[in-house]
């Protein structure tokens, strides 16, 4: 099945070539890190974790999300999705890629990361996080691929794959709990020590995972004509209403506890956000602002069923769906963790250009990754016939 | 492919990961010791349960009364002078909003307002930074002190996340360029790019008889010793006198105690 | 057989590849010895020579953890001499020449520690 990833139009392979360029180009800038350190980047003694870690912690949700699809398929015997559901697992393949790429990127002595393994630390949440990650990344491999197998020999999977799959579901859920549990047990950040950080954390995973999904197999359909299905499309888009509803609503909770308490290291972190400190705007608060009305603006295009069912609307709430959960997923949480600082002061924080252009080459990785599994995927479903209904 | 040429393949597969992982496993577990000999703490080494430190700040008069403190730290200790928001530091001065934030109020007497206090690592006794550390390269010791290993730490900045006190410096760059060649103390390693690092409550001084070098330049103006002894200094200063310590609400019951 | 030059001349290039160690190092200068200079002075190490030789890494690992972790910061050898453990202070105040001990045995077998990046190098600069 392997040989499909090299089976393609021209334009497929103009596309892994530029991906290549890109991760080659943005690896050297990573090579200068590993030479000159994290200095590189715009972290600082105060904001020391910021970028990096924010796209791990994005895109395990994303990871995360392939439940979506796989718990009604398999608990509820949902048809619907059973043509989709090899995108949804192998682009959860290569979202784990990319968190674990972005943690090394990270890391100041990225030759030593076996050392969390040599030393098994039990007390730490960061030693379960790489754990689960990896089982999670095994899990999805060997699931997909023996799903696809089979579904290419037209035959029923073996039957040791039902219990790996059930396993995936709950793992999926642990996999974003934990890494939530980095944030919600550390006592010193107010922002981050809430009990509803793991909810927050899995329903923004589940309304933006999925809509990545969708975007995703839109573009799919126009370059491939893989249709995964009206009904497919529609249940889909329904949870990511409701996931998208229940994620606004507990940041909205989150607000309320934080300015009905008036209680200053609850207000402080998210007041930095929307409206600076001393008057003065950071550049956070802009995004955050276009956060907040994307995500009613895409609550406004999907809530109602005659917009959310309109073709032409649906990819843009989709995006600003995402858009929306990434600045407060990504940007949001970690600067509101780390501003104001221990000390009650504000040291603002902005990526480097080298810290943008290694993340944009983790991305590269994770859509090669994604381009060449969706590839073999798409060459099972093209070889038999079931491209669409 | 036929029936016994796949299962012997099968068969191969398990067998070398089964060996390899294995062999894997025995490479982190604790093996018997290779040298012949014998360890044991050195003879004029301090020992206690419990180190604390009892910082008296109505005995410094102003910030410059610190600064033979933090000198002799960072000298002994080769910390680098970096510029910026990128610093190193293990011992430094902050006013009171900053270090007692849960304690300020806008009519608190002018003196405490307005003088600056010392800072540095306040060897918790329930450290959140050894809690999270994935790797223990920072792990508390029997007698009370958060150690730093710089060989383990693989630079992941969970325990700078995790310190509620801001106590934690990362070397962004390389500290060699920003020390004197050679260094302050050619006795004390420097650390590498890429660790953590911080006030180690001078444990490498007490294992031969020394006191911090903070305390010792303090003239008796710190206090440290055992708190578990009812007979040490810091004991009869915290019975003595009203101290507090910061964030207390935390739960870390940190070892550094301020008498205002 | 099936593209009987292309796979022939591979063969050849794999095989010379493959054995490149052993005919390179026939071309190159014989080893002898690696001409370290003993430190002047103290005649016995922490242990004997054949001991330290092969396992002065590992020493220097286990020292760094009874001394970091259980706080015995002090050897007692088989001779019975008790040692400070530190690489800086004991192991570096009798092997104080970095070029002409350490680095010409690192060099000969291959080796590039890092214990330079934090310890203190003596004498020789890095």
């Amino acid at each position: 099945m392997l040989e499909k990833l090299l089976d393609g139009p021209k334009t497929y392979y103009m596309w892994l070539i530029f991906l290549l360029v890109l991760i080659a180009g943005c690896g050297l800038v990573y090579l200068d890190q590993l030479q000159n350190g994290l200095s590189v980047t715009g972290l600082s003694r105060d904001v020391s974790w910021g970028l990096y870690i924010s796209q791990f912690t994005y895109f395990v949700g994303v990871a995360a999300s392939a439940v979506m699809l796989v718990l009604p398929t398999y608990f509820h015997h949902y048809k619907k999705f059973k043509r989709m559901i090899i995108f949804g697992e192998f682009m959860a393949v290569a979202a784990v890629v990319m968190c674990a790429l972005f943690i090394v990127v990270d890391l100041g002595q990225p030759q030593r990361m076996l050392n969390v393994m040599l030393h098994p630390s039990p007390h730490s949440v960061m030693f379960y996080d790489m754990m689960v990650l990896i089982g999670y990344l095994g899990l999805n491999i060997i699931i997909g691929w023996v799903t696809l197998e089979a579904e290419r020999h037209e035959i029923e999977p073996p039957k040791w794959i039902k219990p790996l799959i059930y396993i995936s579901v709950l793992w999926a859920f642990s996999i974003h709990t934990v890494t939530a549990f980095l944030y919600a047990g550390i006592p010193g950040r107010h922002y981050w020590l809430t009990a509803i950080m793991a909810a927050r954390f899995l329903s923004s995973a589940f309304c933006s995972g999925p809509a990545i999904l969708l975007l995703l197999m839109m573009v799919l359909r126009r370059l491939t004509g893989f249709e995964p299905g009206k009904e497919a499309v529609k249940t889909l888009t329904i949870i990511i209403v409701y996931a998208m509803c229940i994620n606004v609503f507990f940041y909205l909770l989150e607000i309320f506890t934080a300015f009905y308490s008036g209680v200053p290291g609850h207000e402080e972190p998210i007041h930095f956000l929307f409206f600076g400190h001393d008057g003065h705007l950071p550049w956070v608060s802009y995004w955050m602002w276009g956060a907040v009305i994307m995500a009613f603006a895409s609550l406004a295009l999907l809530i109602p069923p005659k917009l959310r069912e309109n073709p032409c609307l649906l990819p843009i709430a989709l995006i600003m769906l995402v858009l929306a959960s990434w600045i407060d997923k990504g940007l949001g949480l970690l600067v509101a963790g780390f501003t104001p600082n221990m000390f009650e002061a504000f040291t603002p924080y902005m990526p480097s250009a080298k810290e943008i252009a290694v993340a944009l080459g983790v991305y590269g990785v994770g859509a090669l990754v994604l381009s060449l599994l969706w590839r073999i995927a798409l060459g099972v479903k093209m070889e038999v016939n079931h491209m669409n209904d | 492919m036929n029936k016994s040429r796949r299962s012997f393949l099968k068969v191969a597969g398990f067998s070398a990961f089964a060996l390899t992982s294995g062999m894997a496993a025995l490479s982190g577990v604790a093996q018997a010791q290779i040298a012949p000999g014998k360890y044991e703490p050195a003879a004029n080494a301090l020992h206690a349960k419990r180190w604390a430190m009892v910082i008296d700040t109505r005995q410094f008069a102003g910030p410059e009364d610190y600064k033979p403190l933090s000198d002799a730290c960072h000298a002994f200790h080769n910390v680098p002078q970096v510029p910026g928001n990128q610093e190193i530091k293990w011992f430094w001065l902050d006013s009171y909003a900053h270090v007692f934030p849960d304690d300020m109020n806008a009519h608190l007497n002018t003196h405490s307002r307005e003088s600056m206090y010392p800072l540095l690592c306040n060897h918790c006794t329930n450290p959140p930074c050894v809690r999270v550390c994935p790797t223990q390269a920072t792990y508390k010791m029997e007698d009370g002190i958060v150690a730093m290993d710089y060989h383990r730490c693989i630079g992941c900045r969970f325990c700078m996340a995790g310190c509620p006190y801001g106590a934690r410096s990362f070397n962004f760059k390389d500290p060699r360029k920003f020390l004197s060649n050679p260094v302050p103390n050619p006795e004390y390693p420097t650390r590498m790019i890429g660790v953590v690092e911080k006030c180690t409550f001078c444990a490498e001084r007490l294992a031969v008889g020394k006191l911090p070098a903070c305390v010792e330049a303090a003239n008796g103006k710190i206090l440290f010793g055992d708190l578990e002894d009812p007979n040490s200094t810091v004991r009869q200063a915290l019975a003595a006198n009203y101290s507090i310590r910061r964030k207390p609400s935390l739960g870390t019951q940190p070892g550094v105690y301020y008498l205002i | 057989m099936y593209n009987a030059k292309a796979v022939i001349v591979g063969i050849i290039v794999f095989v010379a590849l493959f054995t490149s160690p052993f005919w390179l190092s026939m071309m190159g200068k014989d080893y002898k010895s690696t001409g370290i200079e003993l430190p002047k002075g103290e005649k016995d190490c922490i242990e004997d020579v054949q001991f330290m030789r092969d396992q002065h890494m590992r020493l220097l690992n286990e020292w760094r953890d009874e001394a970091l972790r259980k706080e015995n910061r002090v050897y007692v050898a088989t001779s019975g001499k008790k040692w400070n453990i530190s690489l800086q202070n004991t192991c570096l105040k009798c092997h104080n020449d970095y070029k002409g001990f350490c680095e010409k045995c690192h060099t000969a077998n291959g080796v590039d520690p890092y214990c330079w990046t934090c310890h203190i190098i003596p004498q020789g600069s890095k």
